[in-house]
């Protein structure tokens, strides 16, 4: 099962202070419902704070991004620019 | 608030305008005369963006009231080009990428204009100081240094365009 | 779609053509904000606090609106009461509701320029006028700017309903602390216990502003209907619609938004301001109004990016491998809370290999405006701190800079301080390029002295549309989402006349308007090449696949019989058929009788941004006398992925170079003890001139990027990272003392030298 690694502190309130889950979802968006359903309003969070970096590669708001079971999975915070 | 009939001489037509005692001649070039080449960047003569040339001399527009260009002869950016023929100045900022955003390349270009009709054969500190009138925020200045010397160069029949 | 060519094969991307909107900047013809005139134009103007904290008991407009020429006049009760709603539709997370009350005050007024009413009048001789007559009754509050003094347990209250977020238990008192992150790996307490060697320091920056040339300048047009148009100088149309939308609780389609030229932006222009107000003053005057800041507006009244303090630890052994690194950040986030703190936490380190890391950060409001991107948003700050730890643990080594860089480098899979795996990156490469450089090895003279940092930004993707149409004599039309601030719509034409396979002066490329084009992404983030170039590559290379099946049907055969090169469709080897070849000039002409216009419009979420990094080497002079520092020659080694137009590349690192410089040497907020910005213009804020500057030489290191096309990657923001460590390394190096704060302006430099010589 994927193992998802939550980076940075701000989503830690909702899950107690875990910053390591083992996760069921497949893709992001199975996840954000998952953690969501685990951790009320830690979905939400995520969704809209957060950017998911799937083996080395950064992804910000792709419902599809894949979650293989050996990936490594970081959710950290979202980044811009300017 | 009264307006006073200027005559002045601007990018080499007569022009006449009306305005208020204390538009500026910017305000005039932009809101009368609908010259928009001239850009404000601060109001307070520190950035050059509103460069033009005077009888000649390299001058703020922002500094300067409408009503004092009475009589006078007024180079604006939109003077520089013959027809559609660009100015050595001008090609060569755009062969060098010597523009980013482009807001500052006007009063750039007149200043650059400027200096060498005074000193046709600058050096590169000359020409860096000379135009440390015109603040230029995307480019770092070294671009637009290497097109005023390339200008400066063909100006001075030493190259082609 | 990935088809990284080798670059011999490419004909136009990494060519140096003329850009396509070169002849209208030089001619003065492009037309910015300011530029437009609307038929009933009237002219806006603000209001705004003389306090840097005061609740605004009142605030009366009748002598104002009886002012004759006034046609409007808005205040906070003009703006709906939006309730706190934190979303991310932009440049990190926006609270709607402070976005708001930033544009217009609502209760009380946070900072020296604060916006707390405007007016809309004939001319801007009779608004200014009428600002005056505005009668705004205030009860000033003690303020509070200097971010540790904001964060102290007696500090003067912003919000009374702010409770520091990311603290176990939750606060039940208000604070200015806005929110606590933190990030670790591995364990630092052992990672230090391990160390031969330690380097701790303390470091300050002061808030420095984005100095954009071009202000603030809008045209807004609200029609009796609520369908509007606005014309604005931003970095994004679709930005300036939603938040324009949110804010006036309108539908989002009513409003169109065209991009105007525009003049800088650097982040600055990622938010809105003036839209909003302006859209109010036209829904009641009646008429379009022009809005336009003044450039001591632009200092008082918009976002300059965090002051900080900064506290970074360092631990190694003696042969160079750091075994722990710590760091404390703490941001002002200006009157509202949002500083860059999180990419500040992480891009600290990002450079380096490391097992054992530990970064607090914290987002602190105090009474000055709001902050507003900049640059590679708190990248600067956290390597100006750790890249001066690094050169002060490699003066301890007795190690030359980059070889200590090299010893602890990040590397393709290198575990990312802040976590995820880094892949297909540059650094080392960097490293080596500046290691070799010639600069590296040139004699110094007496008081010079050389510095060297490192920097990184991860550059993002993101959502983009671009469109690519044939046109019926076979030029190409491309329409991009994104406001060009660096000369991408002369790449976005490139990549498309590239896939295309014609000359780039045959592809003429434009920035459409909200209604004109999908929906994209502000241009930022250093992502427009990346993404819109992504998207403006599968466009092309869906009008060729069309292009193909139309030269199919005009020779009746089969679409897959038909190959694409050089701009020409040609039968797929002899058995398809001996046709001449047939170019898109020809199919063009055709293009009615076989199916109609040939075009695509493709909208994407471009992902795989692929990070940067840059290595800059800078050569100082001191004078000991006055303080002056001169900035002799610098390098600036950056990884660019592929660099598409090498000469707006360099200039994105050239450019970001200057900037970095001036917040090192000179560029800084001073405010007066009641909270006043004493320095709002560019006389006293100190931005580097053509004089101060040497030629500044960008080396392009192409490691490329596989999720790009052509392998691009971003590079504007990169280049501002490095410099300020690397000037205050080279000071160091040159007359023996570390400075810790900035700016490193003479009469800094000054006290420090003469501290020392006691």
């Amino acid at each position: 099962m994927p193992k998802v690694v939550l980076s940075g502190t701000a989503v830690r309130r909702f899950t107690g202070g875990q910053t390591e889950l083992e996760v069921k979802a497949t893709t992001f968006r199975r996840l954000v419902l998952e953690l969501d359903q685990r951790f009320p309003g830690l979905g939400r969070q995520v969704e809209d704070g957060m950017a998911i970096a799937i083996d080395g590669t950064i992804y910000q708001d792709a419902y599809n991004a894949p979650l293989g079971a050996e990936s490594e999975i970081y959710l950290i915070p979202r980044i811009a620019g300017g | 608030m009264s307006r006073t009939h200027v005559s002045a001489v601007i990018n080499g037509e007569p022009t006449d305008f009306l305005c208020e005692p204390q538009q500026t001649l910017l305000d005039v070039l932009r809101d009368e005369l609908n010259l928009t080449g001239s850009k404000e960047g601060c109001g307070s003569g520190d950035c050059g963006a509103c460069s033009v040339i005077l009888d000649g001399r390299l001058v703020c527009s922002c500094l300067m009231l409408g009503v004092e260009a009475e009589g006078h002869t007024i180079q604006t950016i939109e003077g520089l080009a013959t027809g559609s023929t660009l100015h050595p100045v001008q090609q060569k900022f755009l062969e060098h990428a010597a523009l980013q955003c482009g807001f500052c390349t006007p009063g750039l270009l007149v200043a650059t204009k400027a200096l060498l009709d005074r000193n046709p054969n600058p050096t590169e500190t000359e020409a860096r100081y000379w135009l440390a009138g015109n603040l230029c925020r995307c480019t770092g200045y070294d671009k637009v240094i290497r097109a005023v010397m390339d200008a400066a160069a063909v100006m001075r029949g030493e190259k082609s365009a | 779609m990935t088809f990284i060519e080798k670059k011999s094969k490419l004909k136009v991307v990494g060519t140096r053509p003329i850009r396509p909107d070169g002849v209208e900047k030089v001619t003065g013809r492009a037309a910015f904000g300011a530029d437009l005139a609307m038929p009933g134009m009237v002219f806006g103007k603000v209001k705004r606090s003389p306090h840097a904290h005061a609740k605004i008991l009142s605030i009366k407009t009748e002598k104002a609106q009886a002012l004759k020429g006034v046609l409007a006049i808005a205040t906070t009760a003009d703006f709906p009461n939006i309730p706190s709603e934190e979303a991310f539709v932009g440049e990190g997370p926006v609270n709607f509701r402070d976005l708001s009350r930033n544009c217009m005050a609502r209760d009380k007024a946070l900072y020296d320029g604060h916006a707390v009413a405007a007016v809309a009048a004939t001319s801007e001789a009779i608004a200014n006028a009428a600002l005056d007559l505005i009668e705004v009754e205030y009860q000033v509050l003690p303020h509070v700017i200097d971010v540790e003094a904001a964060m102290a347990p007696d500090a003067p209250l912003l919000h009374d309903d702010l409770f520091t977020q990311g603290v176990d238990p939750k606060p039940t008192k208000p604070s200015n602390v806005a929110k606590r992150v933190h990030f670790e790996l591995g364990d630092v307490k052992a990672g230090f216990r391990e160390a031969e060697v330690l380097v701790e320091g303390t470091y300050a920056t002061q808030p420095v502003h984005q100095a954009y040339i071009e202000p603030h300048a809008c045209v807004a047009s609200w029609n009796a209907d609520g369908q509007s148009h606005v014309w604005t100088s931003s970095q994004g149309q679709f930005m300036v619609r939603a938040y324009c939308a949110k804010l006036l609780a309108m539908p989002i389609a009513n409003l169109r938004v065209t991009p105007a030229e525009i003049g800088g932006g650097f982040g600055g222009k990622t938010l809105v301001y003036l839209e909003p107000v302006a859209l109010v003053l036209s829904r009641k005057a009646g008429r379009p109004v022009k809005m336009v800041m003044s450039r001591e507006e632009e200092f008082r009244g918009t976002g300059p990016t965090s002051g900080a303090v900064v506290e970074v630890k360092l631990g190694a052994k003696k042969d160079g491998r750091i075994t722990a690194a710590q760091a404390v950040l703490k941001y002002q986030a200006g009157a509202f809370p949002g500083s860059p703190i999180g990419p500040g936490c992480m891009t600290g380190f990002a450079m380096y290999d490391l097992k054992n890391v530990d970064i607090t950060g914290y987002d602190v409001v105090s009474n000055r405006p709001k902050v507003a991107a900049y640059r590679a948003p708190g990248a600067p700050i956290a390597s100006f701190a750790v890249e001066s730890a690094m050169d002060e643990l490699a003066r301890k080594l007795g190690m030359d800079p980059i070889a200590l860089r090299e010893k602890n480098a990040a590397r393709d899979g290198t575990k990312a301080a802040y976590g995820p795996t880094l892949k297909d990156i540059g650094y080392v490469e960097t490293l080596e390029a500046a290691k070799n450089h010639p600069h590296y090895k040139t004699k110094l003279g007496p008081n010079q002295g050389r510095g060297v940092a490192s920097g990184f930004w991860f550059n993002i993707g993101g959502e983009s549309s671009a469109a690519v149409h044939i046109t019926e004599d076979g030029t190409v039309a491309v329409v991009s989402g994104n406001p060009d601030i660096g000369g991408s719509r002369a790449s976005l034409a490139m990549m498309a006349a590239e896939v295309l396979g014609i000359p780039v002066e045959r592809v003429r490329p434009v920035v459409g308007d909200t209604s004109s084009i999908g929906y994209s992404f502000m241009t930022g983030g250093s992502r427009v090449t990346f993404a819109t170039g992504m998207a403006t590559v599968q466009a092309a290379e869906n009008v060729v696949e069309q292009l193909k099946k139309r030269a199919a049907m005009i020779w009746e055969i089969s679409a897959d019989a038909v190959e694409w090169r050089d701009g020409k469709a040609y039968p797929a080897g002899s058995n398809a058929g001996d046709f001449e070849p047939l170019s898109l000039e020809a199919i063009a002409a055709k293009s009615a009788k076989t199916g109609g216009p040939i075009g695509s419009e493709i909208s994407i979420n471009a992902q795989g941004a692929g990070p940067g990094f840059g290595t800059h080497i800078c050569d100082v002079e001191v004078d000991k006398e006055t303080g002056y520092v001169k900035i002799l020659r610098y390098t600036a080694v950056q990884d660019v992925g592929r660099a598409i137009h090498p000469s707006y590349v360099e200039g994105q690192v050239q450019g970001g170079v200057a900037q970095g410089i001036g917040w090192a040497l000179n560029e800084e907020y001073v405010y007066d003890a009641k909270g006043r910005l004493e320095n709002p213009g560019f006389l006293d804020y100190r931005v580097p001139v053509a004089s101060d500057l040497p030629m500044i030489e960008a080396v392009l290191v192409e490691v490329p990027n596989p999720k790009h096309p052509f392998g691009a990657r971003g590079v504007g923001e990169v280049p501002i990272v490095p410099p300020m460590a690397a000037v205050a390394n080279a000071i160091r190096d040159a007359i023996g003392i570390r400075m810790p704060s900035l700016p490193m302006s003479p009469p800094k430099l000054r006290a420090a030298i003469d501290k020392a010589a006691k």
